[in-house]
């Protein structure tokens, strides 16, 4: 428990107008591990992602990404979108190579290092294909091997599954085990799953609404190293996931 | 596909000349000659070099026009789409060019800046710019917003958001505008020829139409349209080579 923290929420309060989306949140991030936003819709979730994104400003309270505050969004922290927002005008090459574009990256490196993650995420022989011709799913692939390419410390996700089809969704969620396995990045993981949140953190933020706030941390320790396919089996998983529910069922019309 | 769309062209212009020259042959008017005629009085036109010496007073003030609107138009549109203070002040001026019922302002026109040249460029430029910069805005304000989002998370610059993104996912409505207004320009630099003083193709068709001599005065309009339809062939060609790939349709579903 007494890891580093890459990310750390402090404080932060954010309104839009009168209404009061965050209130107070503080939260800890601890580094090359899994962290989920859990909670019904309306919890501020995805404003508290893109507020550690750079992308919101928060009304008051600080964002701290490894030892600085966060004003804009920066080369440390890498986002995948839940719609995948890729260029359609682009080709998966230039779509994964593009946050190194942005930074200036000379054409031929950036794309050796697209191509190699465009293989890590299992789209071998889609380089030159259009964004329209990929399933849904290849195309959360195409934003996933964008935000690898990148390098960030910290991968944001907002809830990157939920446009993709159940199976692929749980291919997914085993290959995200292993990445978080395998790259020793922070993940911050939004989702409104309450399996999917148990199946893959580290650690689990429960967030409520009105007002937001963060109601439980939960961290998993039984299941962790056990091998993908016996999880949804294990007890600790099971009372994880029901234990969930029993506190957000009052919050679900 | 190619030879289709080859077929239909065929048969639709079959289907239109035919029936011109039906109309023509039943004598509706003697002011209406057949599609025959018409072009036997298009050949001496070219033959003897007639067309031609117009077309070089006709394209004077159309290329000029042209020119000035689309990258004066396309410029203003671009800052109308991205600015929401010079949105309010300049779109009610080209809304209200778009709507004024031009032949009664062209007096003011001459009075203004005489019967040369600049008059003319001015038509056409009423005719062709507000459809440019009216298409081009609304284009820019259409960007979506999660490709936008995307690009700033990935820290892409201000520029590099109009150029990277905006631009690409505007172009086709953009070249959409800037075909309108080359059409529109057709006509304002014929309508500039009839209005002001009569040269080039304006002249041909007031002067045939003054002797009753119809079928010229048809074969100019004709050109007229031909060279239309080439010039907007060729519009579309460039924008395909220009912006490949924006036309894969937007990954939105």
């Amino acid at each position: 428990m007494n890891k580093e923290n890459a990310v750390t929420v402090k404080n932060v309060y954010k309104n839009y107008g009168d209404v009061e989306a965050l209130r107070d949140m503080s939260l800890n991030f601890p580094k090359g591990e899994l962290t989920s936003l859990l909670g019904p819709s309306g919890c501020g979730k995805t404003t508290l992602l893109k507020i550690i994104a750079g992308l919101l400003p928060a009304t008051s309270g600080e964002v701290i990404v490894n030892g600085e505050i966060v004003k804009d969004p920066g080369p440390d922290r890498a986002f995948v979108f839940q719609d995948f927002a890729l260029l359609p005008w682009a080709s998966v090459i230039r779509n994964v190579a593009f946050g190194l574009e942005l930074r200036g990256v000379a054409k031929s490196e950036r794309e050796s290092i697209a191509q190699k993650y465009i293989g890590d995420v299992g789209l071998k022989g889609f380089e030159n294909s259009f964004p329209h011709e990929l399933s849904g799913g290849m195309r959360q692939r195409v934003g996933l091997a964008r935000a690898l390419s990148v390098d960030a410390q910290v991968l944001l996700m907002d809830e990157p599954f939920s446009a993709v089809d159940e199976q692929t969704r749980r291919k997914f969620q085993e290959d995200l085990l292993n990445l978080v396995k395998d790259q020793n990045k922070t993940f911050i993981f939004v989702t409104h799953s309450i399996e999917e949140a148990v199946y893959v953190s580290d650690q689990i933020a429960l967030l409520l609404p009105r007002p937001s706030r963060v109601s439980e941390i939960i961290r998993p320790t039984s299941f962790k190293n056990k091998d993908v396919d016996s999880i949804r089996r294990d007890s600790e998983y099971l009372d994880i996931v029901d234990r969930i529910w029993k506190s957000l069922r009052s919050y679900v019309e | 596909m190619m030879g289709r769309s080859l077929y239909l062209k065929i048969i639709s212009a079959v289907v239109v000349f035919g029936s011109w020259e039906i109309g023509g042959r039943s004598g509706v008017s003697f002011a209406f000659p057949p599609f025959s005629e018409s072009m036997v009085a298009f050949w001496v036109l070219v033959a003897d070099g007639t067309m031609f010496k117009a077309y070089a007073e006709t394209l004077k003030p159309l290329v000029v026009g042209i020119i000035i609107s689309g990258i004066l138009g396309i410029i203003l549109g671009i800052w109308i789409g991205l600015s929401e203070k010079f949105d309010w002040l300049i779109s009610p001026i080209f809304i209200v060019m778009q709507s004024a019922p031009l032949a009664a302002l062209i007096p003011l026109l001459i009075m203004a800046y005489g019967i040369g040249l600049t008059s003319k460029v001015f038509v056409v430029c009423i005719m062709a710019m507000p459809v440019i910069v009216l298409n081009t805005s609304a284009a820019v304000k259409n960007t979506p917003t999660n490709i936008k989002e995307m690009a700033k998370a990935y820290q892409a610059k201000y520029s590099d958001i109009i150029i990277k993104v905006i631009l690409p996912a505007s172009s086709p409505i953009i070249f959409a505008g800037l075909r309108l207004g080359v059409s529109a320009g057709f006509i304002g630099a014929i309508l500039s020829e009839l209005k002001i003083t009569p040269t080039g193709v304006g002249d041909i068709i007031s002067f045939s139409r003054s002797i009753a001599d119809y079928p010229s005065m048809y074969a100019a309009i004709f050109s007229i349209i031909l060279l239309a339809v080439l010039f907007l062939n060729i519009l579309e060609r460039t924008e395909k080579i220009l912006f490949k790939g924006s036309n894969q349709g937007y990954v939105s579903d």
